[in-house]
């Protein structure tokens, strides 16, 4: 039971980190029909900003805001407007294609640049191991979970709850119509790039120390986030979070109940079952296919 | 005269929505039945459900006396039953001509003979009949996709009769053709009426096109068949009078 | 018209005859680069099969080389002549295939792509757990090459020609098929499966063949791969050799039959046009086909297809033109 219980508390945490990167993953989708194959790599990236903004000698704090700050310039401005602009009316796949490109491209970037070992990070949090009905529980997992649902409920007001938000959503559901209700849906796109660079900004930030800074550290993240997508929704905010969540969870109980070596083979089951069986997701509504 | 399709009562409800609400037609040989009704009336629906792209909720499909409910399009399509889209669908990288074997091919010899058979399945002599007979014939070679609109709502009817179907269900025919072109148009599936005895449901809005094509008519309301009869009988109709007019 | 037929025509008979004389003055590097230039080639014929004529993405296709390459190297190190490898590695990629291809009946598009994407990794997962079949990470070493009508195919060069003749029947056996109304209804399926439908095409039995035999062709691509490295483990068959095959089919220009075999030589042999730039190699590729999927996103055939296309269009209207001109302009 005690095992259960920091199992639950530890896979509700790396699964807030799968949502956040899931999260964006759905809001290029929805915005622009962008398929980033680089999404594990977007990820990945910032930390890098981070480590060199403080070999420069900045403290931690002001590292973090600079290199969010480039993310927000590289990964979402110059993403969008020199990859997925030229590119957009020619359908997903080209697209998906080029994505896979910067994908590869970030890694030997990286790889060339700063070495292929894997970097310690600071984190933000301490690791103190808490106590609780009998579960060990680590502070850096509450943290992770705290700042995670942090940034969504954030993102969840900024959508729902201002007008930026709302003409957001209007551009995802329908660009013709909100440009004819007069929305800017060219800006509208943009921010919704902006935004996924903020929140895998922050996903980096929380799960680089975990797993130390690396070129290839994306992989795994970028393939949690797909299947958080689709598990959850692909049209749904809401549903990333869920399949974040219930992805890391599952993460989790399989490695301990299940064997070792087929441990992510549990996700994509998962994966190829909801496809199978609802391919909206679980939160998704079904898109009604026309004839 | 012969039964061709018979229609029992068909229901389709999308959610809590009934787009067809219990529609009984019956279509003879040799006969052209339209349809008209006001946008939204559940034509195109009813449409679909007889083809087997969309499963009715109730009632059922006879086809020559032999029930055909729920039957795939492409295994009615091979009993004989063909039809065209409200939207045009040519296949754009094929040539004409391509585009009109492919039309006729799934109907003669196997998975197997089609591999290891002649290249164009036995039909370019077919193929260039049709091109003949529906005016295409300098546009034989080349890509569907870079004729007129015109010239592509010819084809794709010309498609739609390619394998010599005993039942044709044509969905807005004349929808954005220029006036020659509808002549044309009209022209030619008389010509294929007469001919070959090949019996035709139509929906159309072109109430001109209806009532001069058609040798019955059907008009559909809300989901349910307001009247029926023949082009005369419907235009005195107060009932169709006041759903066309009245609002 | 004819001219390109022409040209085409050239370029092939030079391009074959180059494939036939060259091995004569190659190193056994060169030798092995050129052979797995043929054996990519091949995966990336049935992948262009699978995805640019029948429109079915996939995201799988390197574990079907995985499959075969494993075929071939449990049953060849078993006594067992290649030859029946290949049969059994046919029989099993076109199952599985067939398999995978039931998933696309039911979603397209993005969601396709991350089924077979999760099927790739399964697969790679396999490789590595089932160590009873496939001695896992360790991998099977000393994989043989194979007696060929009598013939023992051992050197590089003799087993080069086993790989280039092998793309010759595969190429073969593809042109057939594209050209048969098979070829017809799998491109009337990628343009519009609906309305193939209704014109009698079994939609569903052609998507399950497209997967099928392009998954055949990933296994018989395996097949010869086994014997050319001659150690099989599972590194290379990760969802990275599936992406490196799309690519392949991409930037080649999907749904053009020269497209599988100019992407593969892009990616087999570029790497070592670019040995001086060292590290730099992926990176110069991965800008390559960004830049290349936004000036052209049908692939370099692509480029070569619209100028064509433009010419011909030129020409036509400049017979249109002429022709009004002599007949005084009536229409």
């Amino acid at each position: 039971m005690s095992t259960l219980i920091s199992l639950i508390v530890s896979g509700c945490a790396t699964g807030a980190i799968y949502a956040l990167v899931a999260i964006g993953f759905t809001l290029l989708w929805q915005t622009s029909q962008t398929i980033n194959f680089a999404q594990g790599e977007f990820v990945m990236l910032p930390a890098f900003f981070m480590l060199a903004g403080m070999n420069m000698g900045m403290p931690f704090w002001l590292a973090i805001l600079v290199g969010t700050a480039i993310s927000v310039a590289i990964l979402g401005a110059a993403f969008k407007r020199a990859l997925v602009d030229p590119m957009l009316r020619h359908g997903a796949l080209p697209l998906a294609i080029a994505t896979m490109a910067l994908s590869i491209m970030m890694k030997e970037g990286v790889k060339e640049f700063y070495g292929a070992e894997a970097q310690p990070f600071p984190s933000l949090i301490p690791a103190i191991d808490l106590h609780f009905l009998g579960a060990t529980i680590s502070t850096q997992s509450l943290g992770l979970l705290a700042v995670g649902v942090a940034a969504v409920l954030a993102l969840q007001y900024l959508l729902n709850s201002t007008s930026v938000g709302r003409q957001m959503q209007a551009t995802a559901q329908n660009p013709n119509v909100a440009r004819i209700l007069g929305i800017p849906v060219e800006r509208m796109v943009m921010y919704s790039f902006i935004i996924n660079a903020i929140l895998v900004s922050v996903a980096s930030v929380l799960v680089t120390p975990l797993y130390l800074a690396k070129f290839s550290s994306g992989e795994t993240l970028g393939l949690a986030a797909f299947i958080a997508a689709i598990v959850g929704g692909f049209n749904q905010v809401r549903g990333a979070i869920l399949g974040g969540i219930l992805l890391g969870i599952t993460d989790n109980l399989a490695a301990t109940y299940i064997s070792t070596q087929y441990r992510s083979a549990v996700p994509l089951a998962l994966l190829i079952a909801v496809i199978l069986f609802r391919p909206q997701g679980l939160l998704g509504t079904a898109e009604e296919r026309t004839v | 005269m012969k039964q061709v399709l018979k229609v029992s009562n068909i229901v389709k409800r999308f959610g809590g929505i009934t787009a067809v609400g219990g529609v009984s037609f019956e279509v003879n040989e040799g006969e052209i039945l339209g349809i008209i009704g006001p946008n939204g009336c559940g034509k195109s629906t009813l449409f679909n459900c007889i083809l087997g792209q969309l499963t009715p909720n109730e009632g059922s499909v006879h086809l020559d006396g032999q029930e055909v409910t729920g039957l795939r399009p492409c295994d009615l399509n091979r009993l004989g039953v063909s039809r065209t889209f409200q939207l045009l669908q040519v296949f754009p990288q094929l040539t004409v001509r391509e585009n009109l074997i492919l039309s006729g091919q799934e109907h003669r010899g196997t998975m197997g003979s089609r591999l290891f058979g002649p290249r164009d399945a036995g039909l370019s002599e077919e193929a260039d009949r049709m091109i003949g007979f529906f005016k295409l014939g300098h546009l034989a070679g080349e890509k569907a996709g870079g004729l007129s609109y015109g010239q592509q709502k010819l084809l794709d009817a010309a498609m739609a009769f390619m394998a010599g179907p005993r039942l044709v269900l044509l969905d807005e025919p004349a929808g954005g053709v220029n006036l020659t072109m509808l002549e044309n148009l009209k022209e030619r599936l008389q010509a294929i009426n007469a001919e070959q005895g090949a019996t035709f449901v139509v929906i159309e809005h072109n109430m001109e096109f209806v009532m001069s094509l058609c040798t019955r008519v059907l008009v559909l309301a809300e989901g349910r068949v307001l009247a029926m009869g023949t082009p005369a009988e419907v235009r005195a109709n107060p009932q169709v009078v006041e759903a066309y007019l009245g609002h | 018209m004819s001219t390109q037929r022409l040209l085409t025509l050239l370029g092939l008979t030079l391009g074959v005859l180059l494939l036939l004389v060259a091995p004569f003055w190659m190193s056994k590097y060169q030798l092995y680069v050129v052979s797995l230039w043929a054996v990519m080639s091949i995966a990336a014929i049935g992948l262009n099969l699978t995805l640019g004529y029948a429109g079915q993405v996939s995201l799988a296709q390197g574990v079907f080389v995985g499959v075969g390459a494993y075929t071939g190297a449990i049953m060849t190190t078993n006594g067992m002549p290649m030859a029946a490898a290949l049969v059994v590695a046919v029989v099993l990629c076109f199952a599985i295939g067939w398999a995978l291809g039931y998933p696309a009946l039911r979603v397209q598009h993005h969601y396709l792509a991350f089924v077979t994407l999760a099927f790739s990794t399964l697969g790679y997962l396999v490789f590595r757990n089932e160590e009873w079949l496939t001695k896992g990470i360790y991998g099977i070493v000393d994989v043989p090459r194979p007696m060929l009508l009598g013939v023992q195919a051992e050197s590089n060069l003799r087993f080069y020609f086993v790989c280039i003749l092998s793309l010759a029947i595969v190429s073969f056996g593809v042109w057939w098929l594209i050209r048969s109304p098979w070829g017809r209804a799998f491109v009337a399926l990628r343009e519009n499966p609906i309305r193939a439908l209704s014109l009698g095409v079994d939609t569903r039995r052609y998507t399950l063949m497209a997967f099928a035999i392009g998954s055949c062709l990933g296994g018989v691509a395996g097949v010869i791969y086994a014997p050319l490295v001659e150690f099989i483990d599972p590194s290379p068959f990760t969802l990275d050799l599936s992406l490196k095959l799309l690519m392949m089919v991409i930037v080649g220009g999907s749904g053009f039959f020269a497209g599988p075999y100019l992407g593969a030589a892009i990616a087999v042999l570029l790497p070592e046009v670019l040995r001086f730039t060292e590290g730099y190699y992926l990176l110069i590729y991965a800008a390559f086909v960004m830049i290349l999927m936004i000036i052209s996103p049908t692939g370099l055939l692509g480029i070569l297809d619209r100028y064509l296309t433009a010419r011909s269009t030129r020409k036509a209207s400049a017979a249109r033109a002429a022709l009004s001109a002599s007949f005084g302009d009536q229409t």
